[in-house]
């Protein structure tokens, strides 16, 4: 049986009704993911033998009557850059090639907690840090919908895997639109969580004050339920917030856009924006007003900058973070022949482990912190981002959800962007000002520009108001009737 | 000009512990003027009196509770050392020789 285009709540259900196994799931998308990885290279590994143990748990646990985790029996793919216990987490780099985690990632340890079937770990931008995927040392992912183009990123592989339909939900991680960049670019939903609302431990971290992990699915309900598994308070996480988890999966399953103000953002709308990807957004803000939603427009003055800042703050903290791979406790080491020192074979497994894009912002944010330069460019940068969350905190006084389109182009050819920083850098112009300021956003697929590749609109909201993103998403979702099939 | 120049990458990468190839040298101090270029747009925002904003959420020390839970063993920390040596990580040497 092919179960590769029912969702992920309609999976869970017929699996705890016993309607079909686990086993016969898993194995129906092991062996998707067997047929169109190689051409689509979504992932880096895929458990087998795992999933299918764990499909066999779950089929034994029914059967002997136990109660049932949430996402028993239903695959998730999980980004590389989530520590899985036994399983390579290499983060898309030669550094981490080999690494084999002791401990589970947070968010890993809930989805086995909820009886999710973990399939394998997904390519990505090296260290996340990309918008194309093109920066993985393992090969780039290719877009299902062209595969001459690329999937977005940083977390390509784990779009891919759910537009291909290799499994029905997946995690990435987000610092500047690493989830929903993709997600719009492969015509999947992908949503970055309020900051603080899911937990990091176990993420390898970019930039501490701007990641966080969230899901992909093909419909916001299923995102909703992914959502729902891994959020909440973890005493492994200084940063997370001790709070209940958003009731996400209540507001995608009773969605009512009537008299939601929907703002749309003066700023990031205009030039620069394919016009196709305007067009669309325009008719899927109609469609709103039309089901009775409220289009204000709101003024964000300073997201003008937020690029700007991001690539100051973003390069400081991960040359900060990265300052870890140092081959001594974990990781590649290179050249260590017994004649060098501990500074010379650091400074030439850095060399060979990180390709072109860390090195590059690496080197951006030891300048930025550098003595003479740290007030004018990481100081000024951290004092903009105050005036970004006031601008947010004024436009949320005019209404409760902020719109804007994704991205501002579809998928690009493979090689257009990869060695001209700036231009792929532009690509998350819309998405950053919700990483600077906290908040929570979500891409929803609008549906596809004249060649047909996807279009995403994203929804903001206030921290901590998740559920109103699986409001306004599954509202807009029901109107404009799009199914993503590649 | 140029806000950085050639011998500044090489400084730069010599403070991030990374030998980089006369090529890269070339062509990163090439890119990263190009991008200073653009990220210096934030000096155009009057923020004197503006505060500072490090991190998203208003949070101060977090400690756990003082109990004992269950770390990582040694076994498990060394396990992806890349050279162990009784029990401990070995690393190239730190003192130069004279």
């Amino acid at each position: 049986m092919s179960f590769h285009y029912t969702s992920a709540v309609d999976l869970a259900d017929g699996i705890a009704t016993g309607e079909y196994s686990a086993r016969e799931v898993t194995t129906a998308f092991l062996d998707r993911i067997a047929e169109t990885d190689g051409e689509l290279n979504a992932f880096l590994l895929v458990d087998t033998a795992g999933a299918l143990a764990t499909a066999d748990a779950i089929d034994a646990a029914r059967a002997d009557g136990e109660a049932l985790g949430p996402l028993a029996g239903v695959p998730v793919a999980v980004k590389d850059v989530l520590a899985t216990r036994g399983l390579t987490t290499t983060c898309g780099s030669r550094m981490l090639e080999d690494w084999v985690p002791t401990y589970d990632a947070t968010v890993t340890a809930r989805l086995r907690e909820a009886g999710a079937v973990i399939v394998g770990k997904t390519n990505m931008d090296e260290f996340a840090m990309g918008s194309s995927t093109e920066n993985s040392a393992f090969g780039p992912t290719r877009n299902p919908w062209d595969t001459q183009r690329i999937p977005g990123g940083s977390s390509g592989g784990s779009a891919v895997a759910v537009a291909a339909r290799q499994t029905p939900l997946s995690l990435g991680t987000d610092t500047g639109g690493s989830i929903r960049q993709p997600a719009a670019m492969c015509g999947v939903v992908g949503v970055k969580p309020t900051y603080g609302g899911v937990s990091r431990y176990g993420l390898v971290a970019l930039a501490s004050s701007l990641d966080q992990v969230g899901p992909f699915a093909t419909t916001v309900t299923d995102a909703a339920l992914l959502h729902s598994v891994i959020g909440g308070h973890d005493p492994r996480d200084s940063t997370s917030i001790d709070a209940a988890v958003p009731p996400v999966l209540r507001a995608a399953r009773h969605a009512d856009i009537r008299g939601v103000r929907v703002g749309v953002v003066k700023q990031l709308t205009g030039d620069g924006f394919q016009p196709a990807v305007r067009g669309l957004f325009q008719q899927a803000l109609d469609a709103l007003a039309a089901a009775g939603a409220e289009i204000v427009e709101v003024d964000c003055p300073h997201f003008e900058y937020a690029l700007a800042a991001y690539y100051l703050i973003l390069p400081s903290e991960c040359s900060s973070n990265l300052a870890k791979f140092d081959s001594v406790r974990y990781g590649l080491r290179v050249g260590d022949d017994g004649s060098r020192s501990v500074e010379q074979v650091m400074s030439m497994t850095r060399e060979a482990g990180f390709g072109p894009e860390v090195k590059r912002r690496i080197m951006l944010g030891t300048y930025a912190l550098s003595s003479g330069y740290y007030d004018a460019y990481y100081g000024q940068a951290q004092k903009v981002r105050t005036l970004i969350a006031r601008d947010f905190a004024d436009a949320f006084h005019d209404a409760d959800v902020l719109a804007t389109p994704t991205a501002p182009t579809t998928a690009f050819p493979l090689g257009e962007k990869v060695d001209d920083p700036l231009s792929m850098y532009l690509q998350d112009i819309a998405t950053i000002p919700a990483n600077l300021a906290g908040v929570p956003a979500m891409s929803v697929p609008i549906g596809q520009d004249e060649s047909g590749l996807p279009v995403g609109l994203q929804f903001m909201a206030p921290a901590m108001k998740d559920e109103r993103l699986y409001n306004a998403g599954a509202a807009l979702e029901a109107l404009i009737g799009w199914e993503s099939r590649p | 000009m140029p806000a950085l120049s050639r011998d500044d990458v090489a400084h730069l990468a010599r403070l991030a512990r990374m030998e980089l190839t006369d090529d890269e040298l070339d062509h990163y101090a090439e890119q990263l003027d190009v991008i200073l270029g653009a990220v210096r747009r934030v000096s155009e925002v009057a923020a004197n009196d503006v505060e500072p904003m490090s991190h998203p959420v208003a949070i101060s020390n977090v400690f756990r509770a003082d109990v004992q839970s269950p770390g990582l063993s040694q076994q498990d920390a060394l396990a992806a050392a890349p050279a162990v040596e009784d029990h401990r990580f070995r690393v190239p040497r730190i003192l130069d020789e004279e």
